[in-house]
């Protein structure tokens, strides 16, 4: 039984439980609505319907792991990978003969700014460039077949070469630059007593042929040994210039992050590619590490310095070309410089001083602006209404401001600590507004726990209304540096790689044509591959034979991959439809050793496979005697 | 008595044999030929029209695989991803089905040929304007009709039905559907006469009216 008294106690605390709630209640109500309201709004522009396609492709570099990631914007889903710089057995990528080749030795690359190739200003789709900031290299994808299609490099002089790969608006060069200054050509010793004279920069553009995409070294340009940072081609108004940020103006050495942060002001380094250009070509250029540097003490009115806020990282060009947008770090302010100013200046001589004789501008002369956006400014990007976006690293923001009034119209939070951001087509002279990415340094609390090695974390925010609105989390594998939007209907990949258009020589397409043989210790094998068999589906060769197999995959369907796994033997190829790739390796290791296919292909995929036989040294000998022996007849129904 | 009895039936063939005669002698009127012109090139449209045409559906391929057949040759759809006559070979292998070839198809050597020839008589008929050409070339067309059909349908049958014993998957003999569709481990597969088909049956037609019409006006004559 409950006494009375309990009973009245217990009323008591209802009350006053019911009391409180009604106090609070309207508060408590009042924020869910409108959060509610929000994420309805968000979770609306970001739903991509099953089956529906994203409106635009996001290609995200992939830093330090080496490689590039597709994403879809609006939905942020992740929809493939494009090796570039490591090696990505997925597929296939760096196990065959022409990509090996292609990597050059190298297991990893530092994939830092993808450029999508412009035509007058805009991308025209074609191929996307990214560099590669540990080994002084730059790729080309071609957007075609979403592909690696070429890597160059290590590019003579380039160290570090972060500040890379911007095109200029008619995809005439892309640029290269030096981050760590060394002494030139690479090789060369000298103390780092000797930093301030014997240590040089280079900022360099890399040559593209118009019709091919194919990358050859164009010229470099020998200057002061300070750190090249980020780059940027001008257009429109400053379409011949090409832009570099530079910290360590003081050129300093040992603990950077206090001996580089002394001065207030570094420099942009603004090289008239034209005038470089026409350089090269009246030879007035020194053979250095086999490239055509220009030293500007010997040919004047190729580069200039712009004094720019402490520590600059980014540099924008405008849509129209006509303001340089120069972000300091360490300071509150975005500078923009007129590129009209910057010219008069230069007609002018108004120099407030030089650097190894290439003349500073007067900084006052140049600058239109220094917009107020907040703490930590590193990269800005466009819109197609006339705002401009910059990224804020220790505020942990977007703001958002106005290009010519520069008055800043609002900011929004990011999860955290923004490094880049890129907008819809937001480097192009017509960006198409609407969406940008913040690709944010760190994401930790914002996804489900994965222990301490953390993704990035890259926001969907939108940009159509006045103020921004975050509209999704995304998370992104380490690293995105700079990313490119770029609307889907520009792209038009293909999916299968057309019969006529294989051209290679030991391509088969019947398999008749299948066949194993031998010149002395080479084994060379022709092998197709077809739902859901290869053949020959078994290779004998002789331990110690140099195997080289021509496979290629006869099909002509979308997504009818094959893979070609060779166990124990560290080979995994994959071939597309219609593609022939090439497998080279010694057969040093004696006994049989399965391969199969290691994408699935159909319901009897897992029946496709077939056997290397590695007769042992001696047994080969023997054997050598048998009849039918040495190159083995296609076999194995 | 036996005079009647005997006379009689070769009286009424005989004069039924004088009609039909009579009916085979009659002159095409112009508006007959200008009829057989329109079909005759109608027919030769044919050529380049499909006579048929296959549509596979699959969960994995909603927009379906397509072969066309013509009168000289086997077309799949082809897209920049898929040769749809290559995968439909490629499938088939797994139940043992022989692959689509052209080479295998004798039709492909005749079909235009017999086009031509009937392009030919009915630009005969036209010119030498007698209904008993207009009768030949009907009577011939529709045998070759006919015997296309059969050839054809018996395509279809062997097809179907010499599947190879040592296929990965083993399913009944079947008989695809001529026209209509059917039901085929996961695809839903489709099989309509194509417009080349509905030509040939147009051309027919033509020559059809062409008599009527000629045979009207004669005897209005």
């Amino acid at each position: 039984m409950i006494s009375k008294l309990r009973i009245k106690w217990l009323i008591g605390v209802v009350g006053a439980v019911a009391l409180l709630a009604l106090l609070f209640a309207p508060s408590c109500a009042r924020k869910p609505t409108t959060q509610m309201g929000d994420i309805a709004e968000a979770a609306t522009a970001t739903y991509v319907a099953p089956g529906d396609l994203d409106e635009f492709y996001l290609f995200a570099s992939g830093g330090h792991s080496g490689q590039v990631y597709v994403y879809g914007i609006p939905s942020m889903r992740h929809i493939s990978t494009i090796p570039v710089y490591t090696p990505y057995p997925a597929t296939g990528y760096g196990f065959d003969k022409e990509s090996k080749e292609m990597l050059g030795g190298f297991t990893w690359g530092d994939a830092h700014h993808p450029a999508i190739s412009e035509t007058n200003g805009d991308y025209d789709g074609r191929w996307m460039f990214i560099n590669d900031n540990a080994n002084n290299r730059v790729a080309r994808i071609d957007l075609r077949d979403f592909k690696t299609k070429q890597i160059l490099g290590p590019i003579p002089n380039v160290s570090g070469n972060h500040g890379s790969t911007f095109v200029t608006p008619n995809t005439e060069y892309l640029l290269a630059a030096s981050r760590f200054s060394i002494p030139i050509p690479r090789g060369t010793f000298a103390p780092t007593s000797a930093y301030a004279t014997e240590y040089k920069g280079v900022v360099a553009g890399v040559a593209i042929d118009p019709k091919t995409g194919q990358m050859s070294l164009g010229w470099e340009v020998m200057v002061p040994p300070f750190d090249y940072d980020l780059g940027d081609a001008g257009k429109g108004a400053s379409d011949g210039w090409a832009f570099w940020t530079c910290y360590n103006a003081e050129r300093a050495t040992g603990k950077l992050e206090v001996t580089a942060t002394q001065k207030d002001r570094d420099y942009i380094a603004a090289v008239n590619w034209r005038a470089a250009d026409a350089a090269v070509k009246a030879g007035k250029v020194k053979t250095i590490g086999g490239a055509k540097v220009i030293d500007p003490k010997e040919v004047p009115g190729v580069v200039y310095l712009l004094p720019c806020s402490k520590s600059p990282h980014g540099v924008d060009v405008s849509p129209d070309g006509k303001y340089i947008i120069g972000s300091g770090k360490l300071q509150s302010v975005t500078t923009a410089f007129n590129i009209e100013k910057i010219k008069t200046a230069i007609d002018a001589k108004n120099f407030q001083g030089d650097e190894d004789g290439i003349p500073v501008l007067n900084y006052d002369a140049i600058k239109d602006a220094e917009v107020n956006v907040g703490l930590g400014p590193l990269h800005t990007q466009f819109d197609d209404q006339g705002f401009a976006y910059t990224s804020l690293f220790v505020e942990s923001a977007v703001a958002k401001w106005k290009l010519g009034t520069w008055e800043v119209v609002d900011k929004i939070p990011v999860s955290y600590n923004i490094g880049h951001l890129t907008a819809a087509e937001g480097d192009t002279a017509h960006p198409a507004g609407k969406y940008l990415v913040a690709l944010n340094k760190l994401s930790h609390g914002r996804h489900l726990s994965v222990g301490p090695s953390q993704p990035e974390s890259s926001q969907l925010i939108g940009i159509s209304g006045e103020k921004m609105k975050l509209l999704y989390d995304g998370f992104t594998e380490p690293e995105p540096h700079y990313a490119q939007i770029i609307r889907a209907d520009r792209l038009k990949p293909i999916e299968v790689y057309a019969k006529e258009e294989n051209k290679h020589p030991q391509a088969i397409w019947d398999v008749k044509d299948a066949k194993v043989e031998r010149a002395g210790n080479n084994v060379t094998v022709k092998m197709v591959a077809v739902r859901s068999s290869f053949e020959p589906n078994s290779v004998e060769v002789n331990q110690g034979d140099k195997v080289t197999i021509y496979l290629t995959n006869i099909e002509q369907t979308t997504d009818e991959l094959h893979g070609f796994g060779l166990n124990d033997y560290n080979i995994n190829i994959v071939a597309d439809p219609g593609e022939t790739k090439v497998i080279e390796f010694v057969a040093d290791k004696a006994g049989v050793y399965p391969f199969y296919c290691t994408n699935f292909c159909s319901a009897l995929h897992q029946e496709m496979q077939g056997y290397l036989l590695v007769r042992p040294r001696g047994a080969a000998k023997a054997a050598a005697n048998r009849p039918g022996s040495g190159a083995t007849p296609v076999g194995g129904h | 008595m036996p005079e009647t009895v005997s006379q009689s039936p070769p009286f009424a063939f005989t004069a039924w044999m004088d009609r039909a005669n009579k009916f085979f002698e009659l002159s095409l009127t112009l508006r007959s030929r200008l009829i057989i012109l329109a079909g005759a090139l109608i027919l030769l449209l044919s050529y380049v029209l499909p006579l048929y045409q296959m549509t596979l559906y699959a969960n994995q391929f909603p927009d379906g695989l397509i072969i066309k057949i013509y009168s000289h040759g086997l077309v799949g759809g082809k897209t920049a991803a898929r040769d749809d006559l290559r995968e439909v070979n490629t499938l088939n292998h797994y139940i043992g089905m022989r692959p689509l070839l052209e080479s295998d198809f004798s039709e492909f050597n005749w079909i235009p040929l017999m086009i031509g020839v009937f392009f030919i008589l009915a630009l005969r008929t036209i010119v030498v304007g007698k209904m008993s050409n207009l009768v030949d070339t009907l009577v011939l067309f529709a045998y070759f009709g006919l015997f296309s059909l059969w050839s054809f349908y018996n395509r279809l049958y062997q097809y179907g039905h010499n599947l190879d014993p040592t296929a990965a998957v083993k399913v009944p003999p079947f008989m695809p559907p001529l026209i209509g569709s059917k039901q085929i481990a996961n695809f839903t597969v489709y099989n309509l006469p194509g417009l080349a088909s509905y030509f040939m049956v147009a051309f027919v037609v033509a020559l059809f009216i062409a008599i009527l019409l000629s045979r009207k006006q004669t005897a209005q004559a």
